[in-house]
């Protein structure tokens, strides 16, 4: 069974269109990073799994449908949404004991031990924490609920890198196993590429790319190509072409390797980059396919 | 929790239904200091005015020499029920400013989107919320009156002692736990009484994006309003007037077997109704009021998001 599984998942705002037909179907154990700008649909996707919106279509998280079972799902959800939302009041030790008291898979003793990693005070509240700590905290507590699901909105937005990396490490090695999935939407795109195994990118409330990282470092290749092949290289049809140091960067779909090293240097290309050609690829589809958008960076 | 959970994540571990529903209620007390602090500071400034009274007392009151036998019990209760009063007041409007603030500053802070990423329901957190007025809010007030009340007595036998008077005269005429149990009875049958009043409050709470006060006292103040322009009628009003004291007359016998008024410094046991009061309809009209309110709060609330 998969984790989420989600057909023609449609959601609307008035005039507004936030998802479209949504295809879902993650496993477990996956990671799966939703890339889009904003406004793309991301948050409302999220907010539809965790049972915060309703929505048209089918949607099963754990085999429960969100909207009408968010509680019982809760017991093995959790989530951070995309800034700190621990009320200001709450002291460090009341929200140990209130998530101990509510939650069945809470592990008072690994968010104490967690917390004992860090500079958080257990009789301080929540408004006298810096921004870094509150997050810290707040990953604690969800760090030790014995969850199946873990929905990250935005994480480490507002932290400083220090905390982002930490954020993140922390994820890896102490929470993250077989038996786990885990969902991010960020902007930091480039700090989550080695930590995903899967990669959507969503824009308009439409998926405009669904694969896992092994397919994605087959699939595409960057090449930074040298001006003699350029004609060559354009011949391949690149999906994207930027200009960086005088030198062009292409970006090629499913195209046969050996035959891009003779260009010039093959690597893979960054998420973001790939999502800065994908993006434009889809909104200059009518005119042609291969994006030809010059100074994208 | 009471069992060490289990390694595996299969295994799901059992949480009693009233766990979330206590931690719920505790979550609200840590919040809301208010609710405690309140009646606490009223009693003690209450008591502070007691001993001053005991100290310098009022020229006209030169004990019970001055008056009529018949009065000794009304005049010995007088500032015990006042200060009884005001306690009752004072939980009347911590309730009403809870209630109306309940499930709105947890959308004003965002922190909805923390409570609503723990295992409680919908239901628990707006009965939880209904339950500070309708009964934690009245208990402890309850308490806090017999405490005050019996510190009260404590300080006028240590006045009588010093000043000379007779200790056994205010023991035996004053009817202290007669007090108290009226009390008791006044606390639960206004509760009772108000219940649509909170059950209202907390719809508004949950619904309105800001100004929770004006959406709660303005839209039944329009409808008197136009009832009256379109009608020259005045039912609306009515209706709404009876809520505010309308449980008195059900409540209590007003009237004395003597003919005369109740006293309402001292309200005797014998003129408690308390079964007239529950076969009254305001009553249960309120009652299911209160519950359809209620039922709409926690509707509402599953789609509530941040303001």
């Amino acid at each position: 069974m998969n984790v989420i599984e989600a057909r023609s998942l449609r959601k609307v705002f008035g005039k507004t269109v936030a998802l479209d037909s949504v295809e879902l179907h993650i496993g477990e154990g996956r990671i799966l990073g939703l890339i889009g700008p904003n406004g793309a649909g991301k948050s409302t996707a999220l907010n539809a799994i965790l049972g915060l919106t309703s929505y048209e279509g089918e949607l099963k998280v754990l085999g429960r449908d969100p909207w009408s079972e968010r509680d019982q799902l809760m017991r093995d959800v959790c989530f951070i949404a995309d800034v700190a939302v621990l009320p200001r009041w709450l002291r460090v030790s009341q929200a140990l004991d209130y998530v101990a008291g509510v939650h069945p898979r809470f592990d008072r003793a690994k968010a104490e031990g967690l917390l004992a990693k860090t500079s958080i005070k257990r009789a301080s509240k929540v408004r006298e924490l810096s921004k870094g700590m509150v997050t810290q905290l707040h990953l604690a507590l969800v760090m030790a609920i014995d969850a199946k699901l873990l929905v990250l909105d935005e994480p480490t937005l507002g932290l400083d890198l220090l905390y982002r990396k930490q954020f993140y490490d922390s994820l890896l090695n102490e929470y993250f196993d077989r038996g786990r999935t885990i969902v991010v939407t960020t902007h930091q795109v480039e700090e989550v590429q080695h930590v995903l195994t899967d990669v959507m990118f969503i824009n308009h409330g439409r998926i405009a790319l669904d694969c896992s990282m092994d397919q994605f470092e087959t699939r595409y290749q960057e090449v930074m190509v040298h001006p003699e092949h350029i004609a060559a290289a354009r011949s391949l049809k690149p999906i994207h072409e930027r200009q960086l140091f005088g030198r062009s960067i292409l970006i090629f779909d499913r195209v046969d390797r050996q035959q891009l090293t003779a260009l010039g240097e093959v690597r893979t290309p960054s998420i973001a980059d790939l999502f800065v050609a994908v993006m434009g690829q889809a909104s200059e589809a009518p005119a042609g396919g291969a994006g030809q958008k010059g100074a994208a960076q | 929790m009471s069992t060490p959970s289990l390694p595996s994540s299969q295994a799901a571990p059992v949480i009693s239904a009233t766990r979330p529903f206590y931690w719920s209620v505790r979550r609200e007390l840590w919040e809301n200091h208010s609710i405690y602090i309140a009646p606490l500071a009223v009693a003690f400034l209450g008591l502070c005015g007691f001993v001053v009274s005991l100290i310098f007392p009022p020229k006209h009151e030169t004990g019970l020499m001055g008056i009529d036998p018949a009065y000794h019990t009304v005049a010995l209760a007088m500032p015990y029920s006042h200060a009884a009063m005001l306690l009752m007041i004072t939980g009347l409007i911590v309730g009403v400013f809870y209630s109306l603030d309940a499930l709105h500053s947890e959308r004003r802070d965002r922190s909805i989107l923390f409570w609503k990423s723990l295992p409680v329901s919908d239901f628990t957190t707006v009965i939880t919320k209904a339950v500070i007025p309708m009964l934690v809010l009245p208990l402890l007030v309850f308490v806090i009156t017999v405490v005050m009340q019996l510190i009260m007595l404590l300080l006028s036998i240590a006045a009588l002692l010093l000043g000379g008077g007779s200790v056994a005269t205010l023991l035996t005429q004053l009817p202290l736990f007669q007090l108290q149990f009226v009390v008791l009875y006044s606390l639960a049958v206004s509760t009772l009484w108000y219940a649509p009043i909170y059950g209202w409050l907390l719809l508004v709470s949950s619904w309105a994006r800001r100004a929770t006060l004006l959406w709660a006292v303005l839209p039944p103040l329009a409808i008197s309003a136009v009832e009256w322009i379109a009608f020259h009628t005045s039912h609306f009003g009515s209706l709404l007037l009876n809520r505010l004291y309308g449980f008195a007359p059900d409540a209590y016998v007003l009237t004395m077997p003597d003919g005369s008024l109740v006293d309402p410094h001292f309200i005797p046991v014998t003129q408690l109704a308390p079964g007239r009061f529950l076969a009254s309809p305001g009553l249960w009209i309120g009652l299911v009021l209160a519950a359809a309110f209620l039922a709409a709060a926690i509707r509402l609330r599953r789609y509530r998001e941040p303001i």
